[in-house]
């Protein structure tokens, strides 16, 4: 039971990781292959912070009648993590627009054949 | 007690979000969903005692991204996903093994927020301790992220403006319309 | 007009206080939550909104696309000229402990400036992207 207690969380990220893993990998529309791909980020980036967080801790900005606090070296790493997923998500987004533009559509089966037929 | 109850529901509302943005077809109901899946995600980190990544996660997971999203599906005109075509037994496979290699690498994972894991070991008490006594300020995170960090940072800010080119040489100035134009001429 | 007209009067009501918003987390990010990142996104969005509802023109006759270009890079330029500045008296780069005389003002100014520096660049790159969106399939 404390096993389970100290380990459900990092449980369910992954259910969290594997669903944003299958969204890329299985369905074929763009975008939503770019909505997975963020579901995938978020979720590594709740793995960080779990294994940062401190029982009876609180955040790590200093303040009186406060001892414990949050590790706050992952809630960097996060915080550059969170910002760059943004840049990456806007230019994969701006690639699906071109692709769009080139070839028409943008379910990958049909952009494929396009490709093949050519 | 409430904490966990708490973690709990949050942590259920995102998995059933999750499972709704693989299931839906409609495209704009995808978007809002992961709206919500970003909202969501923002007050669980508010939980887990990140309270600046849940405000960047909230400002940027539910606003910039969901806006490009919706920005997307305008000039992309497809609203409704297609039915794929094979089954999807080789991507179900590939993501069960993963899931089972993941959760064996979590067998020898500290406990959850314990406080003798070594992730609190190393370099974490030195920032705790004498962050605001070195750099005057009492956010860690920001004395971290712009002190003892700082060049980490600077790289951030330089793959941000990377990426402001790269949507202006992928969308810049030339309209859609022109394009057609030309080609036909 | 009859249409947009809640649209319109909550926004004119709403973009001064996000703007406000968002000078606040950024000067604020020493003492709690905040910072460039999130000030900078914040201080986008109130474009953003403006935009939306009062059409796309209006928005760049307000900020041209120029002003956005030049900001984004001045961000990036006031970072690591803070960084330079550290060089030429003394320090290495980006140690903030020169850039006054008593190391604690030093690196509050430091960290004021590279916040200052991370803001103008993620709301200018933000307020880019948008546009360049939006404006993508007018002709």
């Amino acid at each position: 039971m404390e096993y389970l207690h100290g380990h459900y969380n990092y449980w369910i990220v992954i259910l969290l990781m594997m669903v944003g893993f299958y969204t890329v990998i299985s369905r074929g529309n763009l975008i939503k292959k770019i909505a997975g791909l963020n579901i995938f980020q978020t979720s590594v980036f709740f793995l960080y912070i779990s294994i940062g967080n401190v029982t009876g801790g609180t955040t790590p900005i200093v303040a009186d009648g406060f001892e414990q606090y949050s590790n706050p070296l992952p809630h960097v790493l996060i915080l550059t993590a969170i910002v760059v997923g943004v840049a990456t998500t806007a230019l994969g987004l701006a690639l699906v627009v071109r692709i769009k533009e080139a070839y028409g559509t943008i379910e990958e089966e049909e952009i494929h054949n396009q490709d093949e037929s050519l | 007690m409430i904490d966990d109850f708490i973690d709990i529901t949050l942590l259920a509302f995102l998995a059933i979000t999750a499972i709704a943005i693989i299931r839906m077809r409609n495209l704009f109901a995808v978007i809002m969903m992961f709206g919500i899946f970003s909202l969501v995600s923002a007050g669980l980190f508010v939980v887990l005692d990140a309270a600046d990544v849940a405000f960047t996660e909230a400002a940027v997971g539910a606003g910039i991204s969901t806006v490009l999203m919706l920005a997307t599906l305008a000039l992309t005109r497809g609203h409704v996903e297609k039915q794929p075509a094979h089954k999807p037994w080789l991507p179900l496979g590939v993501v069960i093994v993963t899931g089972i290699a993941l959760v064996y690498g979590t067998v020898d994972i500290p406990a959850f927020s314990d406080p003798q894991a070594p992730a609190h070991q190393h370099v974490a008490p030195r920032y705790i301790e004498q962050g605001q006594r070195e750099t005057g300020v009492p956010n860690l995170v920001t004395a971290v992220l712009a002190s003892y960090r700082g060049f980490d940072t600077l790289g951030e800010v330089t793959v941000i403006l990377t990426a402001g080119f790269g949507v202006l040489l992928l969308l810049g100035r030339r309209r859609l319309r022109k394009t057609e134009e030309e080609d036909e001429q | 007009m009859t249409d947009n007209l809640i649209l319109r009067v909550i926004a004119k009501l709403l973009i001064p206080i996000i703007v406000l918003f968002a000078l606040y987390v950024q000067f604020h990010g020493d003492f709690g939550p905040g910072g460039g990142f999130q000030a900078g996104v914040i201080f986008s969005v109130a474009f953003i909104l403006y935009a939306m509802v009062y059409g796309l023109e209006t928005a760049q006759r307000v900020i041209p696309e120029s002003v956005l270009r030049l900001l984004a890079s001045l961000g990036v330029l006031i970072y690591a000229g803070t960084g330079v500045a550290t060089l030429a008296l003394g320090g290495n780069f980006l140690d903030y402990n020169f850039l006054a005389a008593n190391p604690i003002a030093g690196q509050h100014v430091g960290i004021i400036v590279i916040e200052l520096g991370v803001g103008i660049t993620v709301s200018a790159v933000m307020l880019l992207i948008f546009f360049t969106f939006a404006g993508r399939g007018q002709s």
